[in-house]
């Protein structure tokens, strides 16, 4: 049987990886080119059998102006999971579609344009609202969206509401010492 | 002066070919019936409460036990209806993100003239624990008129009843007048549905 | 002759008010005892009323033109009619409506009647999922309506006429004249046609809430929601009238036939509270194959006689 290890190792010698993260004996995340992406999908798709797409989800990482697009992949057969990540510029946010490899890839893309104005070219349908209707501004997701101050301008505040912080609501009320 | 008000609404939203699919009539205030009459329905209004089961959040998953054996809403004549048309409460469950808060106006304003708003959950009182989210409104009762609040997070089933009860009392008290402050109101509630409502394909209003 | 004419409708509006209020009444009791036997108190047996009485007095009523005014019409003037042509009450001068000869004909007709103008009435409302509400609750009105046009075929060949009237004064005169007991295969296949009426729990397709909204009367508030309400609780009678009369002997009076009626339709009900539902299609094989064979050789039987 095919182990998760001799998958990552496969991938490092077609195609190269940048970081490997052993995360737990059945779940590894390995870093790969942004170019190499698609090739490295429809490789563990086909040959190393991780058929499932679990999910696509991104991490904004502000201070180095770069967003992250994270591939969850899982294998059936000896039940493991691999993570195949990338690096796309935050300024220029694209990043090639992969709705030909599954089919619930479409709707991911939609949702990470809609959350954070990541463009997929040539993605069904990807210019169409998904859960926000008529989003304007900058995309919610985004870490230097404010929500927060959003909610007070667009929604009205009903007057008597507290808020504590709670390490120190905690330590007044109930672990006074 | 008051000719005016009642004008026909302009559904500007809406394309120019489609605009005369839709009614564009406004909601009328209707005046209660003489003394004696009312009180009779109201009564009768007050013991046969149909609410509108549609789970608009979390707190929606504490309305189905209502009709299991242990609580039984049937008794007090509570009964989930699955139609706008028939049902006269719609029970808000909790936060209402931007677009429930589309269907709810929709579902509402397809609701027959003595309708109740029960909202539940502090989500919808004053935004709850969402209350900096960029899409869940923290004021319900700027959309739509509500008529009882329960609070809890979220509120156990006998709150629920308790509300109901509550409801019941205001019903046959004759206070539970919120369609027709709807409809009193229409533009102060419109424009309020409308600022953050951005795509509004709909008509004004969905009679 | 204007007087008797006059006379004969003011004792039919008597008796309609009568067996509304009873059967909504019924409907009431039956809600109790399902609540009861799924182990809830229930709502109250005047609930039925009330709802009522609550839709009448809503301020506003939507409609959706003149054919979405028909449906609830035609509807209760299916109700009405299939009540109207069955004498309720054997003997009686008040309770015996507008029966006369061939009226058995008639009263079939008028149960699949209402049903169709119902279909045409929701189907204007719009309503996407209405459409799929009439196709299910036709495709069980037709397959049910061949085990009763059967059993119903049987019993004309058996007592060889066409009247409801002489069919019951036939089964006058002891237990063992009623045509559950001569001709039980009949009543068997008509007995699970009548589940299938009643909509009991094997057969109880069309208002299911769970599935689709609740059938064809999705789209209709208020008054016309009160108005099929209570021809729910006219048809209802009507139809257990229409079975006391045929299979169980009819009644002599008014309290035999409140009686009687409900002993049917609590045997009705409990069978509909014992058993999970079928599907639509499941439902349809159902009545397509036992009732029907059950049917055939109750006709084969009589006619051998």
């Amino acid at each position: 049987m095919k182990t998760i290890l001799n998958s990552v190792k496969n991938i490092e010698q077609i195609f190269g990886v940048l970081a490997k993260k052993i995360q737990r004996p059945d779940l590894i995340f390995i870093t790969v080119e942004k170019k190499q992406v698609l090739s490295v999908l429809s490789h563990l798709r086909d040959i190393e059998e991780y058929t499932h797409l679990v999910m696509i989800t991104a991490i904004d990482y502000l201070e180095q102006g770069k967003f992250q697009i994270l591939y969850l992949l899982h294998n059936y057969k000896n039940n493991t999971d691999l993570g195949v990540k990338t690096f796309i510029s935050r300024e220029d946010a694209h990043m090639y579609s992969a709705h030909h490899l599954w089919g619930q890839v479409a709707t991911y893309q939609r949702e990470l344009h809609e959350m954070f104005g990541i463009d997929f070219p040539g993605s069904p349908r990807v210019n169409e609202n998904f859960a926000l209707e008529g989003w304007e501004g900058i995309p919610p997701m985004r870490r230097d969206f404010d929500t927060l101050r959003y909610s007070q301008e667009t929604y009205n505040f009903r007057k008597g509401r507290a808020t504590n912080d709670p390490k120190k609501y905690m330590k007044k009320n109930l672990h006074k010492e | 002066m008051k000719e005016k008000k009642y004008d026909i609404l302009p559904n500007s939203e809406l394309k120019a070919e489609d605009r005369d699919l839709f009614c564009d009539a406004r909601p009328v205030p209707v005046s209660k019936l003489n003394k004696y009459m009312e009180k009779l329905v109201n009564w009768a209004r007050a013991n046969s409460l149909w609410f509108l089961a549609f789970g608009t959040g979390c707190g929606a998953v504490e309305v189905r036990p209502l009709m299991t054996a242990r609580f039984d809403a049937y008794r007090y004549g509570i009964a989930g209806r699955p139609t706008p048309r028939q049902s006269g409460i719609i029970l808000i469950g909790g936060y209402a993100s931007v677009k429930t808060l589309k269907r709810i106006i929709r579902s509402y304003e397809q609701m027959q003239n003595p309708k109740f708003v029960i909202s539940l959950c502090s989500c919808s009182i004053n935004g709850g624990m969402y209350f900096d989210s960029y899409n869940t409104i923290n004021q319900i009762d700027k959309y739509i008129p509500v008529d009882v609040y329960i609070t809890g997070c979220m509120p156990r089933p006998e709150a629920i009843i308790a509300g109901f009860n509550k409801l019941k009392d205001r019903i046959k008290a004759g206070n539970a007048e919120g369609a027709n402050k709807y409809a009193e109101n229409f533009d102060y509630y419109k424009a309020n549905q409308k600022k953050i409502i951005k795509d509004w394909n709909m008509p004004d209003y969905n009679w | 002759m204007t007087t008797q004419i006059f006379i004969k409708i003011g004792y039919a509006c008597i008796s309609i008010a009568v067996m509304v209020a009873y059967g909504l009444l019924t409907g009431g009791v039956m809600a109790r005892i399902r609540a009861r036997v799924y182990g809830r108190y229930g709502a109250p047996v005047w609930q039925p009323f009330l709802d009522i009485f609550k839709n009448l007095n809503k301020r506003t009523a939507i409609s959706h033109g003149m054919m979405f005014y028909l449906g609830p019409i035609f509807r209760f003037a299916g109700g009405l009619g299939t009540y109207l042509f069955i004498p309720a009450v054997f003997g009686s001068v008040l309770f015996a409506n507008f029966s006369g000869a061939g009226d058995i004909f008639l009263v079939m007709y008028f149960i699949f009647f209402g049903q169709l103008g119902m279909a045409l009435g929701a189907g204007e409302g719009g309503h996407p999922y209405s459409g799929i509400a009439i196709a299910r609750g036709l495709a069980q009105m037709s397959a049910f309506e061949v085990p009763f046009a059967l059993a119903v075929i049987s019993i004309v060949v058996q007592y060889d006429t066409f009247s409801i009237t002489e069919i019951v004064a036939a089964q006058q005169g002891g237990i063992l004249h009623w045509t559950m007991f001569t001709n039980p295969l009949a009543t068997i296949a008509a007995f699970i046609a009548l589940l299938g009426m009643n909509m009991q729990s094997p057969f109880d397709i069309v208002i299911a809430p769970q599935e689709i909204p609740i059938g064809p009367p999705t789209e209709f508030p208020s008054q016309f929601l009160s108005m099929l309400q209570t021809n729910r609780g006219l048809f209802l009678v009507a139809k257990l009238i229409l079975f006391m009369n045929l299979f169980y002997g009819g009644a002599t009076s008014v309290w035999i036939l409140f009686l009687k009626t409900f002993i049917i339709y609590l045997a009705n009900l409990f069978i509909g509270v014992s058993f999970p539902r079928y599907r639509i299609e499941q439902a349809i094989k159902f009545f397509l194959k036992y009732p029907t064979i059950i049917g055939i050789i109750a006709i084969i039987l009589m006619a051998m006689k």
